[in-house]
């Protein structure tokens, strides 16, 4: 018995060691950074040790904006990006012909390169002198007027980040859940039938409760995912997020870190454990709410 | 509920490229099933009896034939609108709702006037819950349950709506050798209590004839044979139904008829009247066997098995046309295991004999 425990630890040492090595000790470093006062990058040296990185922060205003971006951000991608692929899965999977075909017109965004989907973009809304962009041309047919989705309000450049994410996530979901449906069992579906239900019932009622470890899988990988969220802003609003008012926590401590205002590792350190914090405190609320609605068989 | 099948055949289209075509899953079943009765349709696996209770439930649509229940022709209505339940071989029970929650489920799905209150729909489920004798387990998960439980729970399912057909696949396959016994009483009581005409699939031959009022003998999407359980096995139509029922089963020789005389090897075994001289093949029942010191069948002994009440012996012949001949003897009939050979007269009446090439039943005069 004592061998093969010893086995068993030689065979999780490589796991362990990295992980050890990237992620628990970058995480003790980051937060014992994030309590170091006056902290000097040159020097290598620092005042005294406190919660002042943290109160300097949570004061920023650059910081709250972020706070608040990223926050709308979640709130509205992950729940319209995990409804919509819902319902296109159900689409997909009740569909017969051409199944394939749309299968993979709806992965296509997946393998696309992100330079070539951020030139698309800029096609539908941005403003250029020869043109007001595709989504501004819709708009004009229903008699309202240019709106300038990139450099203008900021609904509307939130709007365009949303729109964003929700359709780079879509892929992954929709393949994801696709497979969930096509796993469950045809005789629930032959039941449900024999006993005239419904397709919304059927839905809701038999596929939904079958599917649901999937999608709850993918509703805790979205909210994290979207609180991680920077690299789609910059590639709509460029790299100066602040003066575009749409920075995310992940922008800010990037900012912090290598950014023109950048240099202050403390500052970046704790931006980064309030958001491991929120992270944490969403992740387990979920975890929570989804032990009444999700059924493992 | 009377059913009527016309000429219904179902095939499908063969995937196999080398051989186009169709697989012919269902072949011109006809027949008529008495009201309130319980029917087993009974055949070896891919004989298409689970296709037959399919194309009554409506989940798949017959090639070309017709379905009747009562007057109404059902050929073309959807499975919801036929008013069958169904329970399936797995009993597909919602794994996610509470048996009271699977029970009630096909109730809540009525709509308008159908509509049924919380409290009749409760009403209901109970009443069907107490027929099937799973009151105390309401509130479980399917899989909280022993798979006879759960086959309970997906009869009173089936049951709650008072369909108008029940239609059982394989309904004891899943259980252990005992609850199976226990549980085909049960499914008779409650197919008696409930007047219900009810159709089952079975492979078992045992279970068929144990519990149905009528089966249905299938080979390859074809009909054998329909009757009661006792006529059928007294009287088989082919060789096929002839093999298909009876344990232990039916021993087969290789026969000729020459002047009257029915000849097993160099044995002349029977006299049978009435037929021509020609090749047959002779199918006779274990309990056909009878041991006589100067019997006509001469088989080599090769040992005695002793089953209490009976006894079976295992012995073998040149033209038997499987390894060994197993044959059920009263046990005060004392079998001497020394000697090499064992010689039995044969009960007439447990000899069939069939078409050497086609295997239908030959019938015969004794004298």
């Amino acid at each position: 018995m004592e061998k093969r425990n010893r086995k068993g630890w030689l065979y999780l040492l490589p796991a362990l060691l990295f992980l050890g090595v990237f992620m628990v000790y970058p995480l003790i470093d980051v937060l014992i950074y994030s309590l170091e006062e006056g902290y000097n990058f040159a020097s290598q040296t620092y005042q005294g040790v406190g919660i002042f990185n943290y109160s300097y922060v949570l004061h920023d205003p650059y910081f709250l904006q972020a706070v608040k971006n990223t926050f709308l951000l979640v709130i509205i991608t992950v729940p319209l990006s995990t409804g919509i692929a819902l319902l296109l899965s159900a689409g997909l999977s009740s569909i017969r012909p051409l199944r394939q075909a749309y299968q993979t017109i709806y992965f296509l965004p997946y393998v696309t390169n992100t330079l070539a989907v951020g030139l698309v973009f800029m096609i539908l809304f941005k403003r250029t002198p020869y043109s007001d962009g595709f989504a501004n041309l819709i708009l004009s047919w229903f008699g309202t007027g240019p709106v300038d989705f990139i450099d203008g309000p900021y609904w509307a450049k939130m709007f365009v980040l949303c729109f964003y994410t929700i359709w780079v996530v879509m892929p992954f979901k929709v393949l994801i859940l696709t497979s969930a449906m096509a796993s469950v069992n045809q005789n629930y579906y032959n039941a449900a039938r024999i006993d005239g239900t419904s397709s919304l019932r059927i839905f809701t009622r038999i596929t939904l409760p079958m599917i649901s470890p999937t999608v709850f899988y993918l509703i805790i990988t979205g909210f994290i995912g979207a609180f991680k969220a920077y690299s789609d802003a910059v590639a709509l609003f460029g790299t100066d997020l602040n003066a575009a008012g749409m920075n995310t926590i992940v922008g800010y401590v990037y900012d912090m870190l290598y950014g023109n205002s950048g240099g202050y590792p403390s500052y970046a350190a704790a931006a980064a454990i309030i958001l491991f914090a929120i992270v944490l405190t969403i992740t387990c609320i979920n975890l929570m709410v989804s032990k009444k609605h999700v059924h493992y068989e | 509920m009377k059913v009527v099948l016309q000429n219904l055949t179902k095939t499908y289209p063969n995937r196999n490229k080398k051989a186009p075509g169709q697989v012919v899953a269902v072949n011109d079943f006809t027949m008529e099933i008495p009201d309130g009765k319980l029917i087993g349709l009974l055949g070896p696996s891919g004989c298409g009896k689970s296709t037959t209770l399919n194309l009554l439930s409506g989940l798949q649509k017959p090639t070309s034939g017709k379905i009747f229940f009562g007057e109404d022709d059902v050929t073309d209505l959807p499975p919801e609108n036929r008013g069958v339940g169904l329970v399936f071989q797995n009993y597909a029970l919602y794994p996610h709702l509470t048996v009271k929650q699977n029970i009630t489920f096909p109730l809540e799905n009525r709509k308008g006037a159908d509509k049924l209150t919380k409290q009749q729909m409760l009403e209901k489920a109970t009443a069907a819950a107490k027929l099937v004798q799973i009151e105390e387990l309401m509130d479980r998960k399917p899989n909280e349950l022993s798979g006879g439980q759960q086959q309970r729970v997906a009869i009173a399912r089936a049951l709650v709506k008072m369909p108008r057909i029940l239609l059982l696949d394989e309904p004891l396959s899943n259980l252990d050798a005992r609850l199976r016994l226990q549980t085909r009483e049960e499914l008779r009581r409650i197919q008696r209590e409930t007047g219900i005409t009810t159709i089952f699939v079975t492979h078992d031959q045992e279970e068929a004839m144990s519990i149905s009022d009528l089966i249905v003998v299938m080979n390859a999407g074809v009909i054998q044979q329909i009757g009661e359980p006792q006529q059928v096995y007294d009287n088989p139509s082919n060789l096929f139904v002839a093999k298909f029922l009876g344990t232990p089963p039916i021993n087969v020789f290789s026969g000729t008829i020459q002047n009257g005389m029915l000849y097993i090897g160099r044995d002349a075994v029977l006299p049978c009247k009435g037929l021509a001289d020609q090749p047959v093949t002779v199918g006779i029942r274990p309990e056909g066997f009878q041991l006589c010191e100067d019997g006509p069948l001469c088989c080599s002994l090769k040992g005695v098995e002793v089953m209490g009440r009976d006894i079976s012996v295992v012995s073998t012949h040149t033209a038997c046309q499987s390894q060994t001949i197993r044959s059920i003897i009263r046990a005060e009939n004392a079998v001497d295991t020394s000697l090499t050979t064992v010689r039995f007269s044969l009960n007439p009446k447990k000899v069939f004999l069939f078409h050497g090439e086609t295997g239908n039943r030959l019938q015969f005069a004794q004298e």
